[in-house]
């Protein structure tokens, strides 16, 4: 099982690195998604899988009966994906925004922040 | 210690000292989170006010104050009596979430609050009507509270939590006024930015696999064992990769010229000052306390490292027109040479980096305050248009050309003490290339900035019409900033003892661990420990 979802990360992070290569930022940010999704399971996967109950104690324990599931991973990952979601929504505000002002989504086409640079004077 | 069973069956009896913290945490320990909680309070506060904008900066001034306040407590504290700990919800760690400070964290917590008092100062200035509106204030505090945290935490995920709330504070003001180029130069920051924190947090992922464990101490006290059967190498060079891309070293660092001119002069200043330098804490902190085995196999792959981004920052410099994208180059260059420091790795040579970085965070910011007043005088960002500021700014002249030689690390100014330290280290290892290299970037880097003192200042005003006199009722308070910042810079050119000083003594904390991991799992036997 671990190896399917090894394998299974390995595909996320391929798919996200190809479309985070490609020119249009649209395409740039669905890599983001997949690339936050890939980690979630990655980190899901790396806190081993354990095929078990959850971590309930039962009335009148003290500690739980046998093995339980490890909780610690899907804390974490549920910290990632609210981190990631609100990173999501401010990247779509921005592409959006910036398809509206610049006028294109080619990110090679924006390259106001980076014109031709002219070199400084060399002298008086 | 007090043992007291709770309810159940008796003979599955849990002894509370075993899980929880029992004593009270003392109260000047809270220290420690009181930067952080004094940020969130206070942007919260601010959000309220969000209409009020008025009552932005006296609001944002009072808890920056408050925080530079709590910091030099807390490294007083520190100093006394070594590592402040507190562990949240009084678990035990590793269970609990860790705060631990020791002198590298609360110096560079303190320093960067006191650069961003004088960055909200400047901000009145700088910063309009509408960017109030549209919330700069509550976002520097937030970023202000995503900073504390990460130099305070003592927990690689909460390090990792540290770093997005900072990131998305930092989106925030970065993209604020919404200007065509700011909108280009948001999307490279935000992008890559954000690429190299999830590389992080991948590399958070396979740690947890390994460890079992996120709290640092408790992984720099397993790593030793695990050395042999892990992959700790591959892991280290993660880390090492994600925060190398924070703190914009080469062949990482496109971001950082792609953006930082784009937003106003006081985002970029603080930005300067401050974000680069959560990476390199990010790196030292790593390298040192979890990885240092690692760190010292990789230390030919840092030094390569540390020379491009040295010789790249101070060549690039030399090859803009834009005074800010220049500055930009020259926060590269600088964190080369805080590099050298790691790839060096003896303890003077790690004080050097600390030094520098102190010294950076706050040489940084206030070029960059430097540069946006020039520019607001000459109503230009660019050299080949610049001239005449000497004749009608005597004063800034005079602010500028300390900061230039600041800056380039030339004497009497605080620039020159880490470099001699690194110089003399690289020296003792025999590492010739690297300190040719970083006396050659230097030297280069002279040559840039000097000319924009040549160019923006000596240089009469290009046009016939002399510059219009600058009026603005906020400019005493954007000098008093400048003024401020420049300061410590010559204080601690002329009498760096004090700060040589406990720069040695944090290198000396962080070359060894132990110190740190003790004040986190106190040797004293709790309970029934086995």
């Amino acid at each position: 099982m671990e190896t399917l979802l090894a394998v299974l990360v390995g595909i996320y992070m391929c798919a996200a690195v190809y479309l985070m290569l490609s020119k249009h930022t649209i395409r740039l940010i669905l890599g983001v998604a997949l690339l936050s999704n890939g980690v979630n399971l990655l980190i899901f996967t790396a806190g081993r899988l354990t095929p078990e109950v959850p971590a309930f104690v039962p009335f009148g324990a003290t500690v739980p009966d046998g093995v339980v599931a490890n909780a610690l991973p899907q804390a974490l990952i549920l910290t990632a994906i609210v981190i990631g979601f609100s990173l999501f929504a401010f990247l779509l505000v921005l592409i959006y925004r910036a398809y509206q002002d610049l006028g294109t989504d080619n990110s090679s086409e924006m390259k106001l922040a980076e014109p031709q640079s002219t070199m400084p004077p060399n002298g008086y | 210690m007090d043992i007291k069973p709770i309810a159940g069956k008796e003979e599955m009896a849990v002894n509370l000292a075993d899980a929880l913290v029992i004593v009270p945490t003392p109260l000047a320990d809270w220290l420690i989170v009181a930067p952080v909680i004094i940020c969130l309070a206070a942007g919260g506060l601010l959000m309220m006010l969000q209409k009020n904008i008025r009552q932005h900066m006296p609001v944002a001034l009072v808890a920056l104050g408050l925080v530079i306040i709590a910091d030099a407590a807390l490294l007083w504290r520190v100093l006394e009596s070594g590592p402040v700990v507190m562990t949240m919800g009084r678990w035990l760690p590793p269970f609990g979430i860790t705060f631990a400070a020791d002198i590298l964290g609360v110096l560079f917590a303190l320093t960067a609050a006191i650069v961003a008092f004088f960055g909200a100062l400047f901000a009145k200035l700088d910063v309009d009507n509408t960017e109030l509106r549209y919330g700069f204030y509550p976002f520097l505090m937030m970023m202000m509270a995503g900073i504390s945290g990460a130099f305070l935490t003592g927990d690689i995920f909460n390090l990792y939590v540290w770093f997005e709330v900072l990131l998305i504070s930092s989106f925030g003001l970065i993209v604020l006024g919404s200007r065509h180029e700011q909108l280009d130069g948001t999307l490279r920051y935000a992008f890559l930015n954000l690429v190299a924190t999830t590389i992080f947090l991948v590399a958070t992922g396979y740690l947890y696999g390994v460890f079992g464990t996120l709290n640092m101490a408790d992984i720099a006290r397993k790593a030793e064992g695990l050395r042999d059967s892990t992959p700790l190498m591959t892991l280290a060079a993660l880390f090492f990769f994600a925060f190398a891309m924070k703190a914009a070293a080469f062949p990482l660092n496109f971001w950082l010229p792609a953006s930082y001119h784009t937003p106003r002069s006081v985002v970029s200043a603080l930005f300067a000052g401050l974000l680069t330098k959560v990476g390199i804490y990010a790196l030292i902190r790593t390298g040192f306390t979890l990885f240092p085995d690692e760190l010292h196999a990789y230390s030919g792959a840092f030094a390569i490292v540390a020379a491009l981004t040295m010789l790249l920052g101070a060549l690039g410099a030399l090859a803009q027109n834009d005074i800010r994208k220049l500055m930009a180059f020259t926060v590269i260059s600088g964190i080369g040479v805080m590099l050298m420091g790691l790839a060096l790795g003896q303890p003077l040579a790690l004080a050097g980096t600390i030094f520098y970085a102190l010294h950076s965070m706050i040489a940084m910011t206030a070029i960059f305050i430097l540069a946006g007043l020039m520019h607001r005088r000459m109503g230009t960002p660019n050299l080949s248009e610049a001239g005449g500021l000497y004749e009608t700014s005597p004063f800034l002249s005079a602010i500028a050309l300390v900061l230039i030689l600041t800056v380039s690390g030339l004497p009497p100014f605080s620039g020159l003490w880490p470099k001699v330290m690194l110089v003399k280290a690289g020296l003792d290892v025999g590492a010739f290339w690297l300190v040719g290299v970083l006396l050659v970037s230097a030297f280069v880097t002279t040559l840039a900035l000097g000319r924009v003192f040549t160019l923006a200042f000596w240089r009469p005003a290009p046009s016939k019409v002399a510059l219009p006199p600058f009026e603005n009722k906020h400019q005493s308070a954007a000098i008093i900033a400048l003024l401020a910042l420049t300061v410590p810079l010559v204080g601690f050119g002329l009498y760096p003892e004090p700060l040589v000083h406990v720069s040695l003594s944090a290198a000396e904390w962080l070359q060894n661990p132990q110190r740190y991991i003790d004040a986190v799992f106190p040797v004293v036997v709790t309970g029934v420990a086995p």
